[in-house]
């Protein structure tokens, strides 16, 4: 948007132009900001964990997590243990976002299977679903399928919650408009329901990501074979700090990385908004 | 003139848990090709529960609808456009023949025209936040009219506009259905546009609704038969007042 402006700068007036600059020059002071944060904190817990203010041995410090990051990355461990996380979580989130959206179809379908499976969709969704893990590593296999079905059953029921009430919000009127034409149900779902619903599911897909990363570190917690839960367990087992604020960096920026991938979904596909 | 639709004694009441309302009693008109129909009634008295019946989306309790036309379709038009934001103007307008699958490149075309004819040739690829309230109106009477129904039903058609797009919309709208050679059954709360539109007016009374009165509009206006300048026909305040205390009556 910024870029466009700029581009036809020539034909604005110095008061247009001024007030583009500042626009620009509030967004590049949040970003200088955003940026002076992390590198304060960073600063601060080097310099803290040097003069030993606070233990090292409990705290570690950025730059042994830094050199460890690098030699993790070196002996090619790293990119083993994310790439295993990323899969999982990848598949839980396909998973959950197919099977979720059906079964919120299904809901949507037919409003005596809703309300008949009402109560059971509102306890499982109070019900903290950390609390089966154990049952599903020992049913599903202590490996990569238990901590798929792990991840599942702790994004599934909000997935199809949400996604479920997005479709019960569609306006009544709009599907009557439909109906007016001679719309089938199908019709209806295809015409209005889902493409009316698209922001809602990509939110949903949001929350259904975190959901999944829950699902995936906690498995690999349970499990401990490999993985960046596996990193974050192992490294608190022996009580070495620096391999545990490794794992979470690692994890922090691979959640931030597949969040972007769904803003850039997200973008393209509602162009319309614009 | 001939008679392309007929109600028959209709009667409505729904039922719900805190009782039943009826809303509808004993109504009986019939249409003719080619003429408006304004409905007017105090609100919620069940004016837009006719519209739906015709439509065939509700069943009424009594009586019957008879259509003595062979196109049995119907455009039916809401208070609200209802156009999709996802949709650029050109895909909003043909979702009707989409939904009855009958996207050629003749309907198409036509729909373009109509799109041209009505001041819209510019905006086929537009997505419906780019237009005002009046364009997108027309957009949706044109959805309306892109599956060549004879009869249009319009429930409150302009009640969501602001009065100067309001008075220039309808009387787009009026002028697209005479051009268009369609008939059209509205209903409104608002007496002006009724008289202003409308070749006959049907007063109904408080719930249940029963027809009070039905007043043939003839109004002196040089053969120019646009609503604004049928505002200022001299016949327009005695229907006006007319109409105005058959309804006053009824109001609480």
């Amino acid at each position: 948007m910024l870029n466009r402006n700029k581009n036809e700068s020539t034909s604005f007036s110095q008061s247009h132009l001024d007030y583009l600059r500042s626009v620009k020059m509030h967004l590049l002071k949040i970003r200088l900001s955003q940026i002076g944060v992390l590198v304060t904190f960073l600063l601060f817990w080097e310099v803290a964990a040097t003069l030993k203010w606070i233990d090292p041995f409990f705290f570690s410090k950025p730059s042994s997590v830094f050199t460890l990051i690098l030699r993790l990355g070196r002996d090619g461990s790293l990119l083993k243990h994310t790439s295993i996380s990323v899969f999982e979580t990848i598949v839980g989130f396909v998973l959950g976002t197919i099977i979720g959206t059906i079964a919120a179809i299904v809901l949507w379908w037919s409003d005596f299977v809703a309300k008949v499976l009402d109560p059971y969709l509102v306890v499982l969704n109070a019900l903290p679903k950390i609390a089966l893990g154990p049952i599903i590593i020992i049913w599903a296999g202590a490996g990569m399928r238990g901590i798929i079905v792990t991840a599942l059953a702790i994004s599934l029921v909000v997935t199809i919650l949400a996604t479920y009430s997005g479709f019960k919000e569609v306006d009544k009127e709009k599907i009557k408009m439909l109906r007016t034409f001679g719309a089938t149900k199908l019709q209806v779902l295809e015409k209005v329901v889902f493409p009316s619903n698209v922001p809602n599911m990509v939110n949903t897909m949001k929350i259904n990501l975190g959901m999944t990363w829950v699902g995936v570190i906690v498995g690999e917690f349970l499990v401990s074979k490999a993985g960046l839960g596996y990193l974050i367990v192992y490294g608190g087992q022996v009580f070495r700090l620096d391999i545990v604020m490794a794992g979470v960096i690692i994890l922090a920026i691979s959640t931030f990385v597949m969040y972007q991938l769904i803003a850039l979904v997200e973008k393209k596909f509602l162009k319309w908004r614009q | 003139m001939y008679e392309i639709l007929e109600i028959k004694n209709m009667s409505k009441t729904y039922h719900s848990l805190e009782g039943e309302t009826r809303a509808l009693d004993n109504l009986s008109f019939n249409v003719y090709h080619g003429e408006i129909i304004a409905i007017v009634g105090p609100s919620g008295c069940g004016k837009s529960t006719i519209l739906s019946i015709i439509a065939g989306l509700v069943q009424p309790t009594e009586g019957e609808v008879v259509f003595h036309n062979k196109n049995r379709d119907i455009g039916y038009m809401f208070q609200s456009d209802h156009l999709f934001n996802w949709r650029t103007i050109m895909d909003n307008v043909l979702i009707g023949l989409e939904i009855q699958h009958k996207v050629t490149k003749e309907s198409k075309n036509r729909v373009a025209k109509l799109l041209d004819t009505y001041g819209l040739a510019d905006f086929k690829n537009h997505y419906p936040n780019q237009l005002s309230g009046g364009m997108r109106q027309r957009v949706a009477l044109i959805r309306t009219l892109a599956t060549e129904p004879d009869l249009l039903l319009l429930d409150e058609p302009f009640s969501a506009l602001d009065y100067q797009s309001r008075l220039k919309v309808s009387d787009d709208i009026a002028n697209i259905i005479r051009n268009e050679k369609k008939t059209a059954i509205m209903v409104t709360h608002d007496i002006s546009e009724a008289i202003s539109m409308a070749d006959r007016v049907i007063v109904l009374s408080n719930r249940p609704a029963s027809i009070k009165s039905i007043h043939d509009i003839k109004l002196t206006c040089n053969n120019e038969r646009s609503p604004i300048k049928c505002r200022e026909a001299p016949e327009f305040k005695d229907y006006f007042n007319c109409i105005w205390k058959e309804l006053d009556i009824y109001v609480k």
